[in-house]
């Protein structure tokens, strides 16, 4: 039994599982029999999955565990008739994705599009030239690093209302947000890689005639590589929730953060979820392909050889 | 680095940092004037010199900028100059709001140990489990805090309660990933060793494992006591700014008090860097009474 393929188990999982939910809605017929027997046969699904090697195997079991995940909200929302302005189950979710899915994109682009993408690239920008620039200094280096991780450690997300008054309700003030909220990790993190590279190798380009410059570019900054990018996956999430967050102390009839509270207040919670997922996507979309690509610029590194 | 270690102040630092630190606060009461001029030039006389300019900047009611001196005496008004328990008291909010980080934090604690045990000794936990527990890190999770309160709030649950929710969930993730990685630190040679002892998983977890991943924990504690505090104050936000530090915030936003605003935000970061205190306090006891180490 527990040698068959999990995938088998799978199978019969997801069709039970598909039959409660379809029982569940009607009250045509039996819901307990087909959810036990869906339950049972994921779970052994899962437990063959995680047993075995190979990417496939190591996709399966946690895409399958939210599956359960889902499926459970679904039907027991649905079976205990929780109230819609508690807990809205996931179809209803999905279905009100699809029906707003041009004001989902409108909010998108107003929080994302504009804020979180202009506040990230200027906040990592210039987080990173103010740390080259302040390089050559060991005093200011020793002055401002303190500075910077005592301020990293503070609720920067509070000066979103003295932005807001600063320069207004439109996207200009989230940008604001998110450019103070990534400045410092992005300082903090580019000054730790930019003194990576060793003696040693710092050596060997000056025996080469290396100028600043060339070391720079040649060594310290390829060594800076992997702080520069844990940096940047840190604050693609720091961004996005500098923007939503900031979207609550006032903005215009857009955006993901104005959407999200002023739903919520009106009891849409389909809507609240579904912008939800808007976010959750963005924010996961955006660290995976942060991810890949640290991958492909950092394939040296040892946290990354012996992996793939 | 969030919730990064704070550099001890060593005697060749300290100079530099105290450098920046007055060149901030000069740079600060430049901006002042230069924010705070158009609106300055509005409320003086005719014929008004330079002079008063400046002085009306740094003095003004509602400036945009307020300079140093005016947040520090809000500060110290509202910190000393009410009673504590007078709603008019940062002491007041910001106990409101630390009790709230604080209850989170502990359930998140409870929380993260519990899953990160699991998830060390249960192989389904592991390949099932984490990869959401990584994921749901990459989701602005404070996004969901205005519906948690108002669905919260709906079932007739206020007060501390919903904040406590938001803030354990921030703070929840980094100390689950840090305790696995802490958990999973013991050198496999040394797990074998005990394992030749007849040592079982409970003597194992409590010798090695455990002591181990110490060195973990405390690095996850600063960040989830960091995300804990942040949690607290937005899931204020939304109840309509009723008490505590995110109210003093709202409201200062809405009546257009900046120095208010500057008070309270003043205030977090203090609280902030107390917690971060706090935890490197016990780290540094934990780590004297193991002989120094961690």
């Amino acid at each position: 039994m527990r040698n068959a393929p999990p995938f088998i188990w799978a199978a019969i999982g997801l069709i039970a599982a598909g039959l409660a939910r379809h029982v569940v809605a009607d009250g045509t017929g039996p819901v307990l029999a087909p959810s036990l027997i869906a339950l049972l046969t994921l779970f052994l699904a899962m437990l063959g999955f995680a047993r075995r090697e190979g990417w496939a195997a190591r996709l399966a079991t946690p895409a399958l565990f939210g599956l359960v995940l889902l499926w459970l909200w679904e039907m027991l929302v649905i079976g205990f008739a929780v109230p819609f302005v508690l807990l809205p189950p996931p179809s209803a979710i999905a279905l009100a994705f699809i029906r707003h899915l041009a004001l989902l994109w409108q909010d998108f682009a107003q929080t994302y599009l504009h804020a979180v993408i202009a506040g990230y690239g200027l906040g990592c920008g210039a987080g990173f030239l103010v740390a080259l620039a302040i390089d050559r200094s060991p005093f200011l280096k020793r002055g401002l690093l303190p500075m910077g991780n005592m301020i990293s450690a503070m609720p920067i997300v509070g000066i979103a209302p003295i932005m807001v008054m600063w320069f207004g309700f439109e996207w200009p003030s989230k940008a604001a947000v998110v450019v103070v909220m990534t400045f410092f990790p992005m300082l903090v993190n580019t000054t730790a890689g930019l003194a990576e590279a060793g003696a040693i190798e710092r050596d060997l380009m000056r025996s080469y005639a290396a100028g600043y410059g060339v070391t720079l570019l040649k060594l310290r900054l390829p060594a800076a590589l992997p702080h520069i990018f844990t940096a940047l996956k840190l604050n693609a999430t720091l961004a996005l929730i500098g923007a939503v967050v900031a979207e609550f102390f006032g903005t215009p009839i857009l955006g993901m953060g104005f959407r999200i509270s002023t739903e919520a207040a009106k009891m849409n919670l389909d809507l609240v979820w579904a912008t939800i997922t808007v976010a959750a996507l963005a924010g996961s979309l955006s660290f995976g392909a942060l991810a890949l690509l640290e991958r492909l610029v950092t394939f040296w590194h040892p946290s990354f050889r012996g992996s793939s | 680095m969030r919730g990064g270690r704070l550099s001890s102040p060593r005697a060749g630092a300290i100079l530099p940092l105290v450098v920046v630190i007055f060149a901030l606060i000069a740079i600060w009461y430049l901006g002042a004037v230069a924010l705070n001029a158009p609106q300055a030039r509005d409320q003086l006389a005719e014929g008004a010199g330079f002079r008063d300019l400046v002085a009306q900047t740094w003095s003004m009611e509602r400036p945009v900028l307020p300079a140093p001196h005016q947040i520090a005496t809000e500060l110290a008004e509202s910190l000393f100059g009410r009673p504590i328990t007078s709603p008019r008291s940062l002491v007041y909010h910001t106990w409101v709001t630390v009790s709230a980080a604080l209850a989170g934090l502990a359930l998140a604690l409870a929380l993260g140990l519990t899953l990160a045990i699991g998830i060390v000794h249960v192989r389904l936990l592991d390949r099932s489990l984490m990869p959401w527990v990584i994921a749901s890190q990459t989701v602005p999770v404070l996004a969901i805090a205005p519906m948690v309160v108002v669905v919260l709030g709906n079932l007739g649950i206020t007060g501390l309660v919903p904040k406590a929710a938001i803030a354990g969930y921030l703070a929840f993730f980094p100390i689950t990933v840090g305790m696995v990685k802490g958990l999973r630190a013991p050198d496999p040679l040394q797990i074998d060793l005990l394992r030749t002892y007849d040592a079982g998983p409970v003597q194992v977890f409590s010798l090695l494992r455990w002591p181990a991943s110490l060195g973990f924990l405390f690095p996850s504690l600063r960040i989830a006591v960091a995300l804990a505090l942040v949690g607290a104050i937005v899931a204020e936000l939304p109840t309509g700014a009723q008490a505590g530090l995110g109210a003093r915030l709202l409201a200062g936003s809405y009546y257009g008090q900046t120095v208010q605003i500057w008070a309270a935000l003043l205030m977090a970061s203090a609280t902030s860097l107390l917690g971060l205190a706090v935890v490197s306090m016990v780290e540094a006891l934990v780590a004297r009474r193991r002989g120094g180490r961690l």
